[in-house]
């Protein structure tokens, strides 16, 4: 089965990084996966996506079509991506406004303010991302995931990563039992 | 598990040009091939290898060929602007016939353009950029794996052939972070070029006139010898003689031709009993394989050819499939450059139709799917 993600947010937030450790660990569960990117010339700021395709088969087309995961952490990301969805679902951090017109269900958990205030470091927010994406979904397991989040990370932040993951893992459990 | 890697295509042509040798880069840092500047940089001094960073691509291509003419496997990687002010001296490398790899990372032109997005549109302009009838290689990965696989193909063939190779990927395919299994180094086939083993009487440019390629010996072992970008005789020295030129031509295009059979890569699908053959390259092949699956699944006769040697097309192979089709669409991310040729090799013989985009996305499946089934063009 094939399970498509859009990591979405403002460049400088790290979702490259998240997407490729997504990728990552999904090899490390056996799976296939490809991970794609698009971003402006800017370093920081303009709208910044990942894309992360998983399967057990082979992948042909490496872009989400219809993606089942929409990650949105800023009000433009949000607005251009989830007027896109169909059949999938939107976590938007909980800063964002809902907007009516974008009728795919969605969840909202408090990413952001997570990283900056449980955590402490607003930098971590894209590896906290990256737990409640995973634990929502289901597709890749929490141990190998882990694994790749010491593979990718700056030499010396692992523990902090490792934290903020775990974090995001809990955001998506206490998501889902609310749902 | 050691060999199972997530890598992005410019990481696979880097460690693709490592495991085939390369021990010298020379590069100007440009978006979106910047990466392999990058790891060259790190990797190269661990091994010996020499990289440097040049004041622009002129410098960079010129230092690449100098290294080359001293034994060393060298390239340079580039996109856009940079690969436009390559072309005088891949012409000189061609006719000087120093092996030389450029990967060359296509964004959206002309000009500075848009730098962070994928296009197709150097087809023509790495087979015909530089002036002058030239022999030049082009190849076309159509996934990570590939940009690892034809690196080391390239710098096989322009050792072997003694001639300028590309490798054509773009920003989809060089920033694409996919599973990729290395092969064991041991297992892989290496050429080298062949070199003269004495000194007496070495003719640096004498080859059998029918494409024949001559020894090359490195400068710094003792041979003497001389290289110019002016038509030459064996002996490497300057001749003005029409008849010296034109064979000299005839050989150097003799070269890739001859080679041809040898060098061919392809990738088929469903093209045995196809109505309607999708020709892709590239990351665009990834977009028309997904779609030629999905009008399987529909019922249509679909099939994919997707070349990975460009230039040489190959095509003995699609003059084959061009007899028992009904449509041919080629999908590509310009204005229409490889369909040209595609249309010389099937010479009516079936519809050739042109499917294009050039707003620096690559196609969806969907698009390609329309074609196929006959929608709007």
């Amino acid at each position: 089965m094939r399970t498509e993600f859009r990591l979405s947010g403002s460049g400088g937030q790290g979702l490259l990084l998240a997407g490729i450790v997504l990728a990552e660990g999904a090899i490390l569960d056996n799976k296939n996966a490809v991970q794609t990117q698009s971003y402006g010339p800017e370093a920081r700021g303009g709208a910044s996506k990942a894309e992360v395709v998983i399967s057990e088969d082979d992948i042909d087309y490496p872009k989400a079509t219809d993606p089942d995961y929409l990650l949105a952490l800023t009000t433009e990301a949000y607005t251009s991506y989830g007027k896109l969805m169909g059949k999938g679902l939107i976590i938007v951090d909980a800063s964002v406004e809902p907007d009516p017109q974008i009728k795919a269900r969605t969840v909202r958990i408090p990413i952001l303010d997570t990283a900056a205030t449980v955590i402490g470091k607003k930098v971590v927010a894209n590896i906290v991302a990256l737990g409640v994406l995973a634990g929502i979904s289901g597709v890749v397991s929490q141990s190998k995931l882990e694994t790749a989040v010491k593979n990718r990370v700056p030499q010396g932040t692992e523990d902090l990563n490792l934290s903020a993951l775990r974090k995001g893992f809990e955001l998506a459990a206490a998501a889902k039992a609310t749902a | 598990m050691t060999n199972v890697k997530l890598m992005q295509g410019n990481e696979a042509c880097t460690l693709g040009a490592l495991t085939a040798g390369m021990d010298f880069y020379a590069g100007y840092p440009i978006t979106p091939s910047t990466e392999v500047a990058e790891m060259c940089a790190v990797e190269l001094p661990k091994t010996g290898g020499r990289f440097i960073q040049m004041e622009d691509e002129i410098g960079s291509i010129a230092a690449i060929i100098g290294a080359a003419l001293t034994g060393r496997k060298a390239m340079t990687a580039t996109s856009g602007p940079g690969f436009s002010l390559m072309q005088e001296n891949i012409g000189y490398a061609a006719l000087t016939e120093v092996p030389i790899v450029i990967i060359n990372v296509q964004r959206v032109g002309p000009s500075t353009g848009m730098p962070t997005s994928p296009a197709q549109s150097d087809v023509m302009q790495a087979r015909w950029g530089t002036h002058g009838d030239h022999p030049v290689v082009v190849l076309a990965p159509g996934n990570v794996k590939e940009c690892f696989d034809l690196t080391i193909k390239a710098f096989n063939i322009s050792e072997e052939y003694r001639v300028p190779v590309i490798v054509l990927t773009d920003e989809v395919i060089g920033h694409m972070r996919e599973k990729v299994v290395l092969p064991d180094p041991a297992s892989v086939k290496i050429v080298n070029r062949s070199k003269p083993e004495t000194r007496t009487g070495y003719k640096p440019y004498e080859a059998d006139p029918d494409g024949g390629v001559p020894l090359m010996a490195s400068f710094g072992e003792g041979y003497r010898y001389h290289v110019t970008g002016l038509f030459h005789d064996e002996t490497g020295f300057p001749s003005n003689k029409g008849e010296n030129a034109a064979a000299s031509i005839k050989r150097l295009m003799r070269k890739v031709e001859k080679a041809e059979p040898d060098i061919r890569d392809y990738f088929t699908e469903n093209t045995d009993d196809c109505d309607v053959l999708v020709v892709a390259f590239g990351s665009s092949a990834m977009s028309s394989l997904s779609a030629v699956r999905q009008a399987r699944a529909k019922g249509v006769k679909a099939g994919l050819f997707r070349p990975k040697t460009i230039w040489p097309f190959p095509e003995t192979v699609l003059d084959e499939l061009s007899k028992r089709v009904k449509r041919i669409i080629v999908a590509e991310m310009n204005m229409g450059q490889l369909v040209l040729e595609i249309q010389r090799i099937v010479a009516c013989r079936a519809p050739v139709e042109s499917l294009t985009k050039v707003n620096g996305e690559l196609f969806r499946p969907e698009e390609v799917l329309e074609a196929i089934m006959g929608g709007k063009r």
